[in-house]
């Protein structure tokens, strides 16, 4: 039908569209496709966590090690990479891992919403984890928190300048945080919905789109991991930063 | 794109009108997840990692104890044996020199019993070389008395004896 209109009827974004789920104007609190697929991933990260580790063997079945395995690399992230006292925070910061692994891996699915694609979710997460650790930063340090700004190591005539530098490069970091997840689960899942747009305009050539298609999937795959794996070691770095703000 | 533009605005992400939506949901989504991971499973996981922890820690102490009482028992074995060795090595020299003893009594035993063989023997054999003598002496006087009866020649037995007697004598 695409080679009789001479045109492709290609809409790649809409598979971004907020819809509601049993009609009508979206309010705050209407059950939408966000509401359906993070609820998914609520249940899909309990089913890992709860339901496979629930064996409690002592030899664990595949299940249960692989909820070991996550929690012992996001437990040694934290460890690793904000120190032994960052460890408190460690619930939260698994959370935020689950929820962006597991919203990343479910848009994978074919006619799946990807919730983590849309600036809104991730801005709130970034913004959360900003103020969470500004807020830490001053509770912990008062205003020794600002020598996280203050480079004691650079000349004194640079310091003024590397400061204003820092200051900038602090207030981006909620804003890279957040459109890196977003842009990467947004342009991967456009770009797959492109290709399989040739596909049916393609005709006897509609295997190549679906080659191309088969290998971005892969690719999608490898970046939904890294992207959660990203955000979560950011998450890391700031809120090492908020306990020991000295460089 | 144009199509795309008849089906909603270019980017669902900026339609401002459902992000109180989206972020509703997404905090109640947190919640939720946030309570579930951090009061049922993170525990839960935990507490099954720290069990096989010390669970590893205590057989691998206790690896560590047989080990040490295999290598005891290792020792016992050497000394056992060497013990072992040394009590074969005696109990072979013992044997040894006993069945010498014995050896050199048979020897003993058989050396005078070839003697008193050979001493016997030797009488016997001059026994038979007397014997033998004296039946030459008789041959030879009977042979005398045949010739002399022969050449009519008168002589008494006694003379025929002495001079058969002396003849013998003077050959030997």
């Amino acid at each position: 039908m695409a080679e009789e209109s001479g045109g492709l009827h290609i809409a790649p974004m809409d598979q971004f569209r907020v819809e509601s789920l049993f009609g009508g104007d979206i309010a705050w609190y209407t059950p939408t496709n966000v509401t359906l697929w993070m609820a998914l991933t609520v249940v899909a990260a309990t089913l890992l966590m709860v339901f496979g580790a629930r064996g409690r063997a002592m030899v664990p079945s595949r299940a249960q090690s692989a909820a070991e395995m996550t929690y012992g690399f996001i437990y040694k992230m934290v460890e690793d990479v904000a120190g032994h006292d960052a460890v408190r925070f460690f619930p939260y910061i698994f959370t935020l891992f689950m929820f962006v692994l597991f919203a990343n891996l479910l848009g994978l699915i074919p006619f799946a919403f990807t919730t983590t694609s849309h600036i809104a979710v991730t801005a709130v997460l970034a913004f959360t984890v900003f103020f969470t650790v500004t807020a830490l930063g001053f509770i912990l340090h008062g205003t020794k928190f600002l020598k996280l700004f203050w480079v004691s190591s650079a000349p004194l005539a640079l310091r003024p300048v590397l400061a204003l530098i820092e200051v900038i490069s602090y207030f981006v970091r909620p804003v890279s945080h957040s459109i890196r997840l977003a842009g990467a689960m947004m342009a991967g899942h456009a770009v797959a919905k492109v290709f399989a747009g040739f596909a049916a305009a393609l005709g006897a050539f509609f295997f190549l789109p679906i080659l191309a298609v088969t290998a971005l999937y892969a690719l999608e795959l490898l970046v939904a991991v890294i992207q959660a794996y990203v955000f979560t070691i950011l998450t890391c770095v700031y809120l090492k930063d908020a306990l020991h703000p000295a460089h | 794109m144009a199509e795309t533009a008849a089906s909603g605005p270019g980017m669902p992400q900026l339609d401002v009108t459902t992000f109180s939506n989206q972020i509703f949901w997404l905090v109640v989504a947190m919640v939720v997840l946030y309570f579930v991971m951090s009061r049922v499973a993170l525990p839960r996981v935990a507490s099954v990692l720290a069990d096989r922890r010390s669970a590893i820690t205590a057989d691998i102490a206790a690896a560590e104890e047989y080990k040490l009482k295999a290598q005891e028992a290792e020792e016992a074995f050497k000394k056992a044996e060497a013990d072992a060795r040394a009590e074969a090595a005696r109990i072979v020299e013992a044997a040894k020199a006993e069945m010498q003893e014995a050896l050199n009594a048979q020897i003993a035993k058989a050396d005078a019993e070839i003697a008193s063989k050979s001493a016997e023997s030797e009488k016997r054999i001059r026994e038979i070389t007397a014997n033998a003598v004296e039946m030459v002496n008789e041959v030879s006087t009977d042979v005398t008395k045949d010739i002399l009866a022969a050449f009519d020649v008168k002589a008494d037995a006694r003379s025929v004896n002495a001079a058969v007697k002396a003849q013998m004598k003077g050959d030997a």
